[in-house]
């Protein structure tokens, strides 16, 4: 027995096909189709936009080891009452996830409790030490599509150098956290005039933009793609855009909260607004804009961070790097890029779902037919207050605030995994 | 009485007192009023006052601490309260308890009042954001240090006789992670002064003219228009890094020694918040010259800390 349904009357926009208008979408047993049979139930989606799920290429999901601040079943159905439906989970789990036997463990653990699709990333390293290459063969036969070792930045330009080289053979997606770490080592935030108020350690810019210059170059001498993660600061930008006309293979993402915040929210030592890279001043907030708009910043990545309250709760600088992201940015990045007029809809879904798929090779951010019917329902409109987060965290600098525009249902494979 | 009566129309708000950022001019005015008082009154009398009678201040110092602690505790004791003084190494800390814990334990055990030192900036206010009864800032981190601040102004009030309008304070040294230097920034600023930060340029970042403040490398530039200048410590335990080549260039470079003591104007006068590396930022000479009121700020550190401990104390349980 076929499972169908039509959704109707939705403003459609998927720019996978350029595609922005009211029309039928029309699913069976799981993935777009052409048509459906009369009998298929009906959705009216009036009023609403449907656009492929949303996809993310940065987040954490802390399982296995850090269960208390996260699990698989709970991001999962953070990510999904985002609107997320295939995320990339980073390795910075208790073990790291550098070997096979880990990957199949956390195999298990998606297999079993996640409700969207995970795709869980490899180090680059064994136990992101930035020493020796992780078994990336071995991995790459797992399913592992993406490495980074996230949050520990290889320092040593020869490693990055064999990394990139070595994972191009196994067209393994390598992504990099930018962070020249001896220019951080007492950093708390943005090195700047709030650093200088509030005496909180520096952490300059320069350290991103050394690194994001090192890794285009070794892009080029390699002949290989590079991702930049989590990018904020402005001359970084300048960097990836330059790259970019010269032809070298290179991405980068930005994060909600870099679109939206800058250093000057760390005016009380609110540590909802501690993360790393930190949140920079509103001279990088607008680079970052622009490069969104002029296409050198080619995805949104929430940088999903929990944290328990404990942890969160402390000394300005013992408390953790890190916020939560997956529930608020298609709120957070709908009132900064489209209502303010810097893009218009098709290019947010385009950043958050169409551009990351393409970049990580899964048949995900498009509607069109045969592709697994992953998509949302988006209510521009809709006002909300963040105040009981689906994320077993709630280190969110959103956190109890209005927001306008949020996703009301994400089906996954056709199955709808989350309606406000 | 004149304290009572000063008391009974102080409109003094803060339960906490956190930066100096947050007073207005009349807080501080009224905290310099008081201090006034008490700085007579002890000087004329010699015995305690009893004006927080019967009241338990707790020292919670997570830094070790002398002179600020000292003061504190003789703040308290003349104002005839109970003080317990708790350190870092004794507390609960080391048992991985966290600070909020520790904090309200103290509260829960009846405490009127804690002042605290911790490494970390925003300690203090992450303290007074949880707790009930005042707490007294006596520095986070390389945040702030408000009784520092207002102990200088206060010494240079009485050197000014009040007018702080056009005068030129600089303020010489490891800027950076001065709590000392952002505290009297901002109380300078609101009491009308024009401040100078002078120093080696790894320490004084430009940054800090966004405080409202000039920044000055040359040396000579900056002290030789200058009413007060405020020499600050070198502070090698904060610092990870190498931020200058070494104490002896540092004293070469930027120390206060008999030849810079010309370019002085006559009447300047020399601060330091202590304690002093004598022959490194200061020569010994000095620090023990006319120009140097060093004591008198120690001596006012207590008069204004009195003054505080009571005005918070007023704003939380009344008058």
């Amino acid at each position: 027995m076929k499972k169908e349904f039509i959704v109707k009357n939705a403003r459609v926009v998927d720019p996978s096909q350029n595609l922005d208008k009211v029309c039928d979408v029309k699913i069976c047993n799981g993935k777009f189709v052409e048509s459906v049979s009369k009998s298929a139930k009906v959705i009216d989606a009036k009023g609403l936009i449907l656009a492929p799920g949303f996809v993310d290429l940065h987040v954490h999901l802390r399982e296995p080891g850090q269960t208390s601040k996260e699990s698989v079943a709970t991001g999962t159905a953070a990510a999904a009452a985002g609107g997320f439906t295939s995320i990339v989970a980073m390795p910075n789990t208790s073990p790291a996830a550098d070997n096979p036997s880990t990957i199949r463990l956390i195999n298990d653990i998606i297999e079993e409790t996640a409700v969207v699709n995970v795709y869980q990333s490899a180090c680059i390293t064994e136990g992101r030490q930035g020493e020796k290459l992780a078994p990336l063969g071995s991995l790459k036969s797992m399913g592992v599509r993406a490495i980074t070792d996230d949050g520990s930045c290889i320092q040593s330009a020869e490693i990055m150098r064999n990394a990139m080289q070595y994972a191009k053979m196994f067209g393994l997606f390598v992504m990099d956290h930018c962070q020249e770490s001896t220019l951080t080592s007492s950093g708390q935030i943005h090195e700047g005039e709030w650093s200088v108020r509030l005496g909180l350690g520096g952490w300059p810019s320069a350290a991103e933009d050394i690194i994001v210059s090192r890794d285009i170059i070794l892009a080029k001498y390699t002949n290989s793609h590079i991702h930049l993660q989590h990018i904020s600061s402005a001359y970084s930008i300048d960097l990836i855009r330059q790259a970019k006309k010269r032809g070298i293979s290179v991405s980068a993402e930005a994060t909600p909260h870099h679109l939206a915040l800058t250093d000057a929210c760390l005016k009380d030592f609110d540590t909802n607004y501690k993360m790393c890279p930190p949140l920079r001043s509103e001279e990088d907030r607008k680079a970052l804009i622009k490069g969104v708009v002029d296409g050198s910043i080619e995805v949104i990545a929430t940088d999903h961070a929990p944290h328990t309250e404990t942890e969160k709760d402390r000394e300005f600088n013992l408390a953790p790097f890190g916020i939560t992201g997956f529930e608020t940015a298609f709120s957070v990045c709908h009132d900064v890029l489209v209502r303010s007029k810097k893009i218009d809809m098709l290019k947010l879904v385009k950043l958050m779902s169409t551009r990351p798929a393409e970049l990580l090779g899964i048949d995900a951010g498009t509607l069109k037919v045969g592709s697994p019917a992953d998509f949302v329902l988006i209510d521009e409109n809709a006002e909300y207050v963040y105040n009981s987060p689906v994320s077993r965290s709630s280190n969110s600098p959103w956190l109890n605030k209005k927001l306008k525009g949020r996703v009301v249902q994400t089906f996954v494979g056709g199955k709808l995994v989350y309606k406000a | 009485m004149i304290v009572k009566d000063f008391l009974k129309n102080a409109s003094f708000k803060h339960k906490d007192l956190i930066s100096t950022q947050a007073l207005s001019i009349d807080d501080v005015n009224e905290i310099f009023a008081l201090a006034d008082i008490f700085k007579a009154s002890l000087k004329n009398d010699k015995t305690k006052l009893p004006y927080l009678k019967g009241r338990v201040v707790v020292n919670l110092f997570f830094e070790p601490s002398t002179r600020t602690r000292t003061a504190f505790e003789m703040a308290a004791h003349k104002l005839d309260a109970d003080v317990i003084s708790i350190a870092a190494s004794a507390s609960s800390s080391v048992k991985g308890e966290t600070l909020k814990d520790t904090a309200k334990n103290i509260q829960a055990l009846m405490a009127d009042m804690i002042i605290v030192r911790h490494s970390c900036s925003g300690a203090a206010k992450y303290l007074a954001d949880r707790l009930e009864i005042p707490v007294l800032n006596a520095g986070d981190g390389a945040h702030a240090h408000p009784t520092q601040a207002l102990l200088d102004a206060f010494t240079m009030r009485e050197k000014f006789g009040g007018n702080f309008k056009g005068k030129n304070i600089t303020i010489l040294g490891d800027i950076l992670f001065s709590r000392v230097a952002r505290s009297n920034i901002h109380l300078l600023n609101k009491l009308g002064a024009n401040v100078t930060l002078a120093g080696p340029s790894t320490l004084v970042p430009e940054e800090f003219e966004k405080m409202g403040v000039r920044v000055c490398y040359d040396l000579r530039e900056a002290i030789s228009d200058a009413d007060v200048v405020m020499l600050l410590r070198i502070q090698h335990e904060r610092q990870r890094a190498t931020y200058f080549p070494s104490i002896s260039e540092y004293a070469k470079v930027f120390g206060l020694n008999a030849s810079r003591e010309n370019l002085l104007k006559k009447d300047a006068f020399i601060m330091h918040p202590g304690p002093i590396n004598r022959g490194v930022e200061l020569d010994s000479f000095l620090a023990d010259s006319g120009r140097s009121v060093i004591l008198n700020q120690v001596t006012n550190g207590v008069a204004v800390r009195m003054a505080a401990m009571k005005l918070c104390m007023q704003a939380k349980f009344g008058k």
